[in-house]
């Protein structure tokens, strides 16, 4: 049997809702055809420990928000050919960028969800990566080589740019994607 | 008497039109659409939102198209590389001067600015964002306004002005500061001078003033400035 080497590809999920993992997810029949395109090497639905070397592609979703998620975005960016910006979170800040509008957002949101809303045992939590100071779109933080915007993107958008991109050709997002 | 004609080129279209006649006007009426965000037909011209930017042959310096009247002889240029790269900053500067978040706004997918950035295919915006926290003031009867969603296009001023001819609304601060108030910055719902006739919502182009519990795509109706000047005018009976 021929053997094709497959296109590693990887999938993160930073500070989002997990809707563009869905509508990646809603691409149905058509992820079958993927699937003997590609491999995926990291993934929250891939049980993968450590992001790996030599990626083709990584599509993010969600924006960055603490320093977990700061040094997984630098890592993927060391080890993959072609980053992605996966839905609004990713490309504008969007809803989790929201708390940017306050003052000391970093400590504001931690003293809003687990004092101030919290009914019991109200305590800011210490085990966990400290917060950054402002929640940054990919592009402030990283080279990001393509945007892939909406709210959720749509599975036909999403389908269209890793397809394109698995047959070599540079995807053409004009009249096809929707800012914000 | 017929009036004073002026013959000009716009991208290369040889066209003739009154003296006096705005380039977007002469464009617009030749066919030629030039994108504009403050610009309304009905409302006087205001030349901040630097979409209609247009080059004329001679000059190093481009020139807003609203507020540009043609000369005789002038050739303009619409269409061109440095243009689309300046009205994509345009777009981006304005995406990153408030908070603006599609995806929670009234206006989502009924936006003239989202759609001038789908238009110029903006997908991004390469500027750090302000984040502004203003104010969001509804304590009118049914119209909000939330000043993290103003362009400061001005439009509301002038309908308000021009056509309704109260002037409730106007403009404090400058720069990037500056933000549109009611009289002399009361409360919408203390506002003595508000008819509550709706012009500034209709004219809108983003989510900044809008109805309470209405749809935008109902609300919106950016023509109204142009519908009752002609009504004025008396027009129909040409």
């Amino acid at each position: 049997m021929e053997t094709v080497e497959k296109t590693r590809v990887a999938t993160i999920w930073l500070s989002g809702c997990s809707g563009c993992h869905m509508s990646f997810l809603d691409q149905d029949e058509l992820l079958i055809d993927l699937a003997k395109k590609i491999k995926l090497v990291y993934s929250p639905i891939a049980d993968v420990k450590v992001f790996p070397e030599n990626v083709d592609v990584t599509l993010i979703e969600g924006a960055v928000a603490n320093e977990e998620q700061l040094s997984l975005l630098k890592r993927a960016r060391e080890r993959t050919k072609i980053l992605i910006s996966l839905g609004d979170c990713a490309v504008t800040g969007n809803v989790t960028a929201l708390r940017n509008t306050w003052e000391n957002s970093d400590q504001a949101v931690l003293q809003r969800a687990y004092i101030e809303n919290a009914q019991v045992k109200q305590q800011i939590p210490t085990d966990v990566p400290k917060v950054l100071k402002k929640v940054h779109p990919l592009h402030e933080v990283v080279k990001v080589d393509y945007f892939i915007p909406g709210c959720p993107p749509s599975a036909a958008l999403i389908n269209y740019v890793v397809t394109e991109l698995l047959a070599g050709r540079t995807p053409n997002m004009e009249g096809r994607s929707k800012y914000g | 008497m017929t009036a004073t004609t002026v013959t000009l080129k716009i991208d290369g279209l040889e066209v003739t039109v009154p003296e006096g006649t705005t380039i977007l006007k002469a464009a617009k009426d030749n066919g030629i659409i030039i994108p504009t965000l403050c610009n309304l037909e009905g409302l006087s011209p205001y030349g901040g939102c630097r979409l209609c930017l247009v080059e004329i042959s001679g000059s190093p310096k481009l020139f807003p198209a609203c507020i540009t009247p043609v000369s005789s002889g002038m050739e303009v240029t619409t269409q061109s590389e440095r243009l689309t790269e300046y009205r994509k900053m345009a777009v981006q500067m304005l995406l990153a001067e408030r908070t603006h978040i599609c995806s929670v706004c009234v206006a989502n997918d009924h936006c003239e600015l989202q759609s001038l950035a789908n238009q110029l295919g903006v997908d991004h915006v390469l500027f750090e964002r302000n984040w502004t926290r203003l104010e969001i003031d509804s304590s009118h009867d049914f119209l909000v306004i939330d000043r993290n969603r103003c362009i400061l296009c001005t439009r509301c001023l002038r309908v308000c002005d021009e056509i309704e001819g109260v002037h409730t609304l106007d403009l404090k601060l400058r720069g990037k500061d500056a933000q549109v108030i009611m009289d002399l910055d009361e409360h919408w719902g203390n506002s003595c001078s508000c008819t509550s006739c709706r012009k500034c919502a209709k004219v809108c182009p983003v989510g900044a003033i809008y109805i309470e519990g209405e749809p935008v795509s109902h609300t919106k109706h950016k023509d109204i400035a142009e519908f009752i000047t002609e009504r004025r005018q008396r027009k129909w009976k040409q």
